[in-house]
């Protein structure tokens, strides 16, 4: 090279830049695209009907959201621990006490896992239950009404997490503590104490298998560990329950960095049965306690609130069999039974790993004495004798897993925003697919029974971003639909939901639609102010008192023109929708109404308190659009200064 | 002394201006990206301090225990503007005086300040990368956590690409073209 020309100059600088430029690719993502069949396996034509019923935890809406699937279109969200206005629900006078706690009215709560009840280890749709993770409570929803009918308090929770997680038939829904609280003295102790002092709780909660009512029977006394997530056992592990368990540092401050320090927590096993056998036997201690139990009767549409003063607690370091710990890679999350009942299988947040225990093993290690010590007086099983496997380097994150008909499980991955599929007996990886994004549960429908339907998984994400029109700070939360049908799992749809979606349970939809309800029957109304046809309509004063018997029919309201009511009065609009057919709600609202409107349904009374502040004429109107004529539907209530002596009138039709 | 041509100081002169821009603009970019963050994140450095989104990288550091990147433990960013405009003064010295020598000298002095540069660098990623703190959440296999010096690796859920960002090609580009200029003018025809 001895001459170079200005020409090869530039051939020098552009080899440079190319060399410069082209020494790395970036790796390609994972292709999202949708296969073409995508849509016509969500269409459901206009005018047909869902193959499956969705129901998904309203997370800090504290209620539930019911969804039809493949379309992934929203039926319903059902208040269960919030107030409604929109239903009356927590502001009516016979859903108040459904919000009643130790701690006085409550009407909110952060609700995290549905649970469809079950028969012989198969959702049966009579109820779902849903707990309350704040205020612990345990609700139970009748999937006849889709209403809430049953709360539960628990007593002695510090946080109930870890619940409701039926067992196989129904005996019992639990509630474990997420966090440990001190139960000495009555309950005052310096945090710093939270070692020594601070315990856990596991609630078994008995539920009646004619009418579904729940009773508190025993609370196991556990160590001061945080109790995450559970499954009952089934088939042959059938009367054991577990519990995953994070924070087996008990670190009572800075938990994402002092909770994270051991390799290994644990799963919690325990013998229910066998508790019960303890019970049995006196070995209980009584506890005072004060926890609400509120109960909506179906013959007089109205809730109660009984106070329970008592509660039989054990510590399970006096019963032996009862508790195993089994050590778990790190921080565990989900802790979940495959169909057989056989393989227990562990999410730890931070692990490497996914951790297969099998319950035969579990038994002989028990039986051997298979023990590394204990923990706080509670065997720990060593980690190789439980373990029937690893799934080795399934992603990152994982959280919960379901399962299908055929033998598969599927995991969520939460910071690698996938579902990774897995085969439950060799441990192997069979397929991933992202999910968008940062999936939490997940859903295969009846999915955690003894024999699942399969075809879908659901993922419950944790974020949106940029999957949907953007609507301020806060976006939409959202669910996503694949099928697993095939080799490879396909993603169909996404679609909004109510938040947070913490877990959902899915059915046939004929599993509900068997015990529908159309509407209430008016012969079987024992309101206490029923007004059961336009006869029976009146105004009634007792005091300040004021009883507006009233009728709600297409299309107008007896009576609908009422005088003699006076400033300061409390007026009780008790309202009863007189028709018997099908989707005829009719609303109820009065001007000035400072807590809500009424959402009445056929055959059912409910109540409006209204007091009103000031004298004058006020419009009452039915707002749920009934009939050609709903915009007639419409009357007046004249309210008379403080002292005045308007006689009390009322009327329908008279000029 | 040998003359540079005219047309090669004049290009030598442009390549000079046309690095004064690098000192208000990013130089370095980290690009990351993640299920989670479709939109992507991207930490600069600029010649005199820290910008993009630090402050949402450093939070999720946190999580693996990688120490805080702040722009007062990096004493390069007080030095860095002053080097880049001796780029700029030696450039223009050399076009004025137009002698080889001079070329050599401005040469040199880039060579040796992009070595510089990238070891200072691999360095300050080695050093965040391998002092983590022991006690984090997330404890990495090995306790390394290194970003790549130049192009992409994933680290956990993270795509992480380095590359020159548009102050770094006002500079490299310019040098490749004073490299490719030191070599014409060596080996041009007399």
């Amino acid at each position: 090279m001895k001459n170079v020309s200005i020409k090869n100059l530039l051939f020098i600088t552009a080899g440079f830049f190319a060399a410069g430029l082209f020494t790395s690719c970036k790796p390609p993502k994972v292709d999202s695209a949708l296969s073409g069949d995508a849509a016509k396996k969500v269409y459901v034509a206009p005018g047909k009907k869902d193959e499956l019923y969705l129901f998904t935890s309203g997370g800090f809406s504290g209620q539930v959201g019911v969804y039809g699937l493949p379309s992934g279109r929203m039926l319903k969200q059902v208040p269960v621990f919030s107030q409604d206005a929109e239903t009356g629900y927590g502001y009516n006078e016979e859903t108040k006490p459904m919000l009643m706690t130790s701690h006085g009215y409550t009407p909110w709560d952060d609700s995290h896992h549905p649970q469809l009840s079950r028969t012989d280890g198969q959702d049966d749709g009579r109820w779902l239950f849903i707990n309350a993770n704040n205020t612990p409570r345990i609700a139970r929803m009748d999937l006849g009404i889709f209403k809430t009918t049953e709360i539960i308090e628990l007593p002695n929770c510090g946080g109930n997490h870890a619940s409701p997680f039926i067992t196989q038939n129904t005996e019992y829904v639990v509630g474990a503590s997420r966090f440990s609280i001190p139960y000495d003295k009555d309950g005052d102790a310096a945090i710093a104490e939270y070692k020594e002092k601070f315990k856990g709780t596991i609630s078994y909660i008995k539920v009646d298998p004619q009418t579904g009512h729940m009773k508190l029977n025993f609370q196991l006394l556990v160590p001061g560990v945080d109790y995450d997530l559970s499954r009952a056992g089934k088939g042959i592990s059938h009367g054991w329950s577990f519990f995953s368990c994070y924070n087996s540092e008990k670190a009572h401050t800075l938990l994402e960095v002092n909770a994270s320090q051991r390799d290994k927590d644990f799963i919690m096993a325990v013998n229910w049965k066998k508790a019960e056998e303890y019970l049995a036997q006196g070995k209980g201690m009584k506890w005072a306690a004060n926890y609400a139990h509120n109960v909506m009767d179906e013959k007089t549409h109205t809730a109660t609130t009984t106070m329970e003063k008592e509660v039989t607690v054990m510590d399970v370091k006096d019963l032996p069999g009862v508790c195993y710990f089994i050590p778990c890679p790190k921080s565990p999350h989900g802790c979940d039974v495959d169909p057989t009942g056989e393989y227990i299988c562990a999410s730890g947040k931070l692990a490497a790993v996914i951790p297969v225990y099998s319950f035969t093993k579990m038994q002989k290690a028990i039986a051997d004495k298979a023990f590394d010590g204990d923990y706080d007086g509670v065997p720990v099983i060593k980690y190789e004798a439980a373990l029937d496997g690893e799934v080795e380097k399934p992603g990152l994150g994982p959280l919960h897993t379901e399962f299908d008909d055929k033998g598969n499980a599927y995991t969520s991955f939460f910071v690698s925003s996938e579902i990774v599929k897995w085969d439950v007996k060799t441990k192997k990886v069979l397929d991933r697919v992202p999910t968008y994004y940062s999936i939490g549960h997940l859903c295969v429908p009846m999915g955690d029974n003894i024999h699942p339907y399969g075809k879908y998984v659901i993922a419950l994400n944790k974020i949106t971003k940029d999957r949907y029109l953007p609507t301020g700070p806060e976006l939409t939360q959202s669910a996503q639909l694949y099928s697993i049908d095939g080799e490879k799992m396909q993603l169909l749809l996404d679609f909004p939901t109510i938040g947070e979606p913490h877990y959902a349970q899915a059915c046939p939809a004929e599993l509900i639609t068997k015990h529908e309800v159309k509407f209430f029957k008016l012969d079987s109304n024992n309101h206490k102010y029923a007004a059961k046809n336009e006869k029976e309509a009146k105004v009634v004063r007792n005091g300040n008192d004021v009883h507006v018997y009233m009728t709600a029919i297409r299309s107008h309201f007896t009576p609908d023109n009422i005088e003699g009511v006076k400033v300061g009065d409390n007026v009780f609009f008790h309202v009863t929708n007189l028709e018997q057919d099908w989707d005829v709600p009719h609303g109820f609202a009065v001007k000035g109404a400072n807590n809500s409107e009424l959402l009445v349904l056929p055959g059912e009374t409910a109540t409006l308190k209204w007091t009103p502040e000031r004298a004058g004429v006020f419009p009452m109107y039915c707002t749920d659009f009934c009939s050609a004529l709903h915009q007639e539907m419409q009357g007046y209530v004249r309210v008379s200064p403080a002292g005045s002596t308007a006689a009390l009138k009322f009327s329908t039709g008279e000029e | 002394m040998k003359k540079l041509k005219i047309f090669t100081r004049i290009i030598i002169a442009v390549c000079a201006l046309a690095m004064i821009p690098s000192n208000f603009v990013s130089v370095w970019q980290i690009q990351l990206e993640a299920p989670q963050y479709p939109e992507g994140m991207k930490m600069e450095i600029w010649s005199h301090k820290i910008g993009g989104d630090i402050d949402k990288i450093n939070n999720l550091n946190h999580y693996i225990g990688m120490a805080q990147i702040k722009e007062e433990n990096f004493p390069e960013f007080k030095i860095m503007p002053w080097i880049i405009w001796a780029f700029v003064v030696l450039g223009l010295l050399t076009a004025t005086i137009g002698k080889r020598f001079m070329l050599w000298i401005f040469t040199s002095v880039l060579i040796a300040s992009g070595v510089w540069g990238m070891y200072d660098f691999w360095h300050w990623e080695y050093q965040y990368g391998h002092n983590l703190d022991p006690h984090a959440a997330i404890k990495l296999p090995g306790m390394s956590y290194q970003p790549p010096m130049f192009g992409w690796k994933q680290l956990l859920n993270f795509l992480a690409g380095s590359f020159p960002d548009t102050g770094g090609w006002l500079i490299i580009g310019p040098a490749i073209v004073v490299v490719a200029l030191l070599i014409y003018e060596m080996f041009r025809k007399k």
